[in-house]
């Protein structure tokens, strides 16, 4: 914990000025000497302060510099952030300086983490900084502000108030078994309220598995005998979004090979060669490949020749993919028709440009994107919470198991509880004192 | 004069603290303020009650008095919650005053080792931070090993009645005067709590025609494991209920300038307890309520006060008096004895280890009242734990610590040296979070073998307990054997079903077991699948028990913990990282630093 560590904190590329972030005890020790300009050991903290950067009596750059002092920093500790021209070379001569002089290079994530440790932020809001800081598109980093700005805690806060007002009740029926005016908790209420709980836990699951693929990227595969279009239609929807196609290898498995971003949703294109190649998927790899393709597929672009009468390969792929989120397109619609394929079904023509922007409102419809956007909705990215939320969902369950069993109220309360604490792992709540608190405030008890 | 151990104070804590070091061959004195009031009950009639009642069983299975006392003076006694699962069933009682105090006496003045001696104890000795001895405000010194402070409402109490304060205890009682003066000067820091009691009436004066009656269980019910009945379970003494209304309200309301904790008589008051407020507290508190529910219960057999539990006040007697008359069945009672709420001096429990010995002097233990708890029990409970640990660290032991899965104690005292309490401090089922496991059936099975092993459990009990796991094993070999063709199951997992009961079955066993080995074996069955799951969360937290704390731990050289955490750390000073995630203002990424800062310096 107590190095300095250094990372460039802007996209490294052409932009106007980077930013290389310093932070630790010995920030202000290690960067001061490479500074010509105010000494930095004088300048007030949260003061920019113009100078350049000099090694060995060559000046690297002109630069503007911020020095903020612990503890009022990200980190709480001394921070230091140079921003420099974007220059590629520039910025690296920089770090490489600064790895020289004492600095270690950051792991990812690590100035959140030690805002963390450092106690700045607590843990729904570092992961949410850590989605912030992973966003690549505007949908993510909707989802990461409402995390940090506490909404989910909100949801869940609110929820766990709910829980523990029957709980209480049913501690205060416990604790004072001789109070008959004081009502008691019986079992229709419980089936009740676990009801309402738990579809509106399985809502947040649902949103929240919808919201995870839209963060990640939807694992994406366009299938299609050889010479249906396949890659004119990638190209169109490439074409007309200036999409960027990266190389993620090793994001998941090594199976996506290039990300687009259409209309604000990452596609994570899953063998993109045989796409790219225009050449046929089922034939090139063969079936059982493409099979455990579109068992690991979020969404599948099935395309069909709309010339061609449907053949045994389409057949086969339809049938393979009739679970599956995907979309049927009727490609080539400027040709003749001769298809006789009468399901739902996109035409396009991929050529002319025709019928593009129906696919992607049809993506954006399965993935419920528009209400993503629109709506403030309160949902989990990360797997830690949804693990939790999960495990939360499986306590209710148990619930409505001694429920059914007409078990004893204090026995059904044992799982009552565990919901209230896993929903309380969430957002890192603390137990005891709460449920005795909240007892108090809410029944009228005592000799 | 010297003593191994010296007790002060011969209230409930004191009673059990000095009967177990005397009975763990400690030369002990126990030094009371009078006679007269060992082991008194100066608020309710009852001992036990939800989580109470299992605190007695606790004692009673680690070798302590409260049960086998409370079940020689019963008045009544039932089984709470018997409608709801084993892990809420709690005995409650009404003990007779008199004959509880006198049998009591009774026992200990019957114990080897162990003198009794009236006197107010005004200071410590002090040598090198270890206590040798206490002067008494007559002069007297007598000197000792390890001494016990079991102080109750004693320490500079006043008794507040409207716009009177009194310096006494409870029922005009001395107070001591001087030790938690002299107690701060050591070192302590000095709480000031307070508590209440509700007037007593005339049993003759009550029309109890038109009142509910409330009887005890129809069945025969002890405290004790020894099982013994001194009662007639036919003949058992009724409480009755009575309810505020409009009128009671509105004099309330119309009066409360003149209450001494709304009054605003008094700059710096006490602070009093949540869970036992005062009746003037609740009806401003809880203004919709159209009543408040009050009982009448007696207190004894040799007199005539009839206690009415929920009517707590501090209000001047005139109004007292208005009061009690717009009860119904109540309207022509004699007040017998007028309310009064009562404040006094007790340590900050922080200042406390898990042994019960302070932090502040070697030697010196602290158990009851004065560690800012509230209630009988919990005070008899922190007395035998106090009387253990003081005999043990004599005899360069390790203390007896209950975990919070060990006991309904373990939970009341890492409560208090773990969060300190603020108000007096009483036992709730909802403070344990492992209850399914802190049962009152198998107190004697969570803690009977810790006590013979620490010297405190009688021969005749451990044997009791050996046979009881005999026959339970036996028993449960057995229903692998009783077979339930139309169901392809035997009895013990027929019995996981709700609606089976073992008693229904006794005559396919081949011989009689005990009523609570069967109880006992049904309950493990039935709630198997729960109990497991408690097991499992407890076992999670024992983990975190057994990652030690050094003792020489310097937080100041911890990098990076929040400064909050670090003095609340400093203070407390855990003994284990378990110990320290309860702490509150100590957050998780705290434990993490702190975890990371042991496994580095003392490669935990």
């Amino acid at each position: 914990m107590n190095d300095t560590i250094v990372a460039i904190s802007t996209a490294l590329g052409e932009g106007a000025i980077s930013i290389i972030r310093v932070s630790g005890e010995d920030a202000i020790n290690i960067v001061n000497p490479l500074f010509k300009g105010k000494n930095l050991k004088k300048v007030k903290s949260h003061t920019i302060n113009y100078g350049h950067i000099v090694y060995k009596g060559e000046i690297i750059d002109e630069v503007l510099l911020s020095i903020m002092k612990a503890p009022k920093t990200y980190t709480r500790e001394d921070v230091i952030e140079i921003n420099t021209h974007g220059s590629i070379a520039v910025v690296n001569k920089i770090m490489e300086i600064l790895l020289l002089s004492g600095c270690r290079l950051a792991e990812p994530g690590e100035f959140t983490k030690r805002a963390f440790l450092n106690g700045r932020i607590d843990l729904t809001e570092s992961e949410g900084v850590m989605d912030l800081i992973n966003s690549e598109t505007e949908l993510t980093r909707k989802m990461a502000i409402n995390q940090l700005s506490g909404k989910v805690s909100k949801l869940i806060t609110d929820l766990r108030d709910k829980i523990v007002a029957l709980i209480s009740n049913i501690e205060v029926n416990i604790d004072y078994p001789e109070y008959e005016d004081i009502e008691v908790v019986t079992i229709n209420r419980i089936k009740e309220e676990v009801v309402e709980m738990k579809s509106k836990l399985l809502e947040i699951l649902k949103i929240s598995a919808d919201g995870k693929i839209l963060k990640d990227g939807i694992k994406t595969v366009i299938l299609g005998k050889p010479n249906v279009g396949k890659s004119s239609l990638l190209n169109s929807l490439l074409e007309e979004e200036k999409a960027i196609v990266t190389d993620v290898k090793g994001t998941t498995r090594d199976i996506v090979e290039g990300s687009i971003i259409i209309g604000g949703v990452k596609l994570n294109l899953i063998d993109t060669a045989g796409v790219r190649d225009s050449n046929d998927v089922v034939e090139k790899i063969g079936i059982e490949k493409s099979i455990s393709l579109i068992d690991e597929a979020e969404l599948v672009l099935l395309v069909l020749d709309s010339s061609e009468e449907l053949s045994e390969e389409d057949k086969f792929l339809l049938d393979k993919t009739k679970d599956k989120k995907r979309i049927v397109i009727m490609n080539k619609t400027d040709l003749d028709g001769n298809n006789a394929y009468d399901k739902e079904v996109i035409r396009i023509s991929a050529k002319e440009n025709i019928g593009i922007e129906e696919v992607k409102e049809k993506i954006k419809e399965l993935f419920n994107v528009g209400t993503f956007l629109s709506k403030n909705l309160m949902f989990f990215t990360n797997a830690r919470q949804i693990a939790l939320l999960k495990s939360a969902i499986e306590s209710l369950e148990e619930v409505e198991r001694g429920v059914n069993d007409e078990r004893e109220i204090d026995m059904i309360e044992i799982d009552l509880k565990l919901v209230w604490e896993r929903l309380g792992d969430i957002i890192g709540a603390n137990y005891t004192e709460e449920l005795v608190d909240n007892l108090f405030s809410r029944f009228c008890l005592g000799k | 004069m010297k003593y191994d151990i010296i007790v002060v104070g011969a209230g409930h804590a004191g009673c059990e603290a000095a009967l177990a070091t005397a009975r763990m061959g400690k030369k002990t004195l126990l030094i009371t303020i009078n006679k007269e009031n060992i082991a008194d009950m100066p608020c309710n009639p009852s001992i036990g009650g939800s989580a109470k009642g299992i605190v007695v069983r606790e004692i009673d299975a680690l070798g302590g008095e409260m049960g086998r006392n409370a079940d020689k003076t019963l008045l009544q006694i039932k089984m709470l919650n018997s409608s709801k699962g084993p892990a809420v069933r709690s005995l409650r009682s009404q003990a007779d005053k008199v004959t509880y105090k006198k049998e009591m006496l009774k026992t200990l003045e019957a114990t080897n080792n162990l003198t009794i001696k009236e006197g107010v104890v005004a200071d410590l000795l002090v040598d090198n931070n270890k206590i040798t001895g206490i002067t008494t405000e007559d002069g007297e010194t007598i000197n000792c090993d390890a001494c016990i402070l079991t102080t109750g409402t004693y320490l500079k109490a006043d008794i507040l009645v409207g716009d009177n304060r009194t310096p006494e205890g409870p029922h005009g009682e001395k107070r001591a005067n001087f030790l938690s003066d002299n107690l701060e000067k050591l070192g302590f820091k000095i709480l000031r709590l307070k508590t209440g009691t509700p007037p007593r009436i005339e049993r003759s004066s009550i029309d109890f025609s038109e009142l509910s009656r409330e009887d005890g269980d129809d069945e025969e019910l002890t405290f004790s494991f020894d099982n013994t009945l001194y009662y007639d379970y036919k003949n058992q003494e009724p409480c009755y209920l009575t309810y505020t209304n409009e009128r009671t309200h509105k004099i309330i309301m119309d009066n409360l300038d003149k209450s001494a904790m709304y009054g605003g008589f008094y700059e710096k008051l006490g602070t009093g307890p949540r869970y036992c407020p005062s009746i003037e507290d609740k009806v401003v508190r809880f203004k919709d309520k159209e009543r408040h529910q009050l009982f009448l219960e007696p207190e004894s057999m040799y007199y005539d006060d009839i206690y009415l539990q929920g009517f707590s006040t501090s209000m001047p007697h005139d109004v007292q008096e208005d009061m009690v008359h717009s009860l119904k069945g109540l309207e022509h009672a004699k007040i017998l004895k007028y309310a009064y709420a009562i404040e006094y001096d007790a340590i900050d429990p922080l200042q406390l280890k898990p042994s019960l010995e302070t932090k502040v002097i070697e030697n010196l233990f602290t158990a009851g009242q004065i560690n800012g708890t509230s209630g009988y029990e919990e005070a008899a409970g922190q007395g035998v734990i106090a009387g253990i640990n003081a005999s043990l660290k004599l005899d360069n032991k390790d203390p007896l610590i209950l975990s919070r899965s060990d006991a309904y104690i373990g939970v009341l005292i890492d409560d208090l040296v773990t969060k300190g309490t603020i108000e007096p401090y009483r036992l709730l089922t909802s403070r344990a979070e492992f209850r399914l496991l802190l049962r009152s059936d198998n107190a004697d099975l969570r803690l009977s073998e810790k006590a013979y092993n620490v010297g405190l459990l009688s021969e005749e009990r451990h044997n009791k307990l050996l046979n009881k796991l005999k026959q339970m094993e036996e028993l449960e070999e057995e229903i692998k054997t009783i077979t339930f063709p139309q169901y392809k199951c035997n009895l013990s997992e027929y019995l996981k079903r709700p609606e089976v009961k073992i008693t229904d079955y006794v005559d396919k066993l081949s011989k009689t077991y005990d009523k609570e080995v069967l109880e006992q074996v049904e309950i493990n069955h039935k709630y198997e699948g729960y109990i497991a799951k408690a097991k499992k969360e407890a076992e999670k937290m024992i983990k975190l028990g057994k990652k030690q704390i050094p003792d020489d731990i310097d937080y100041s050289k911890v990098d990076n913990l929040a400064t909050e955490a670090r003095q609340k750390l400093e203070k407390v000073r855990p003994r284990t990282i378990d110990q320290a995630t309860r702490i509150s203002g100590v957050n998780p990424s705290d434990i993490a630093i702190l975890m990371v800062y042991l496994k580095r310096f003392y490669n935990e």
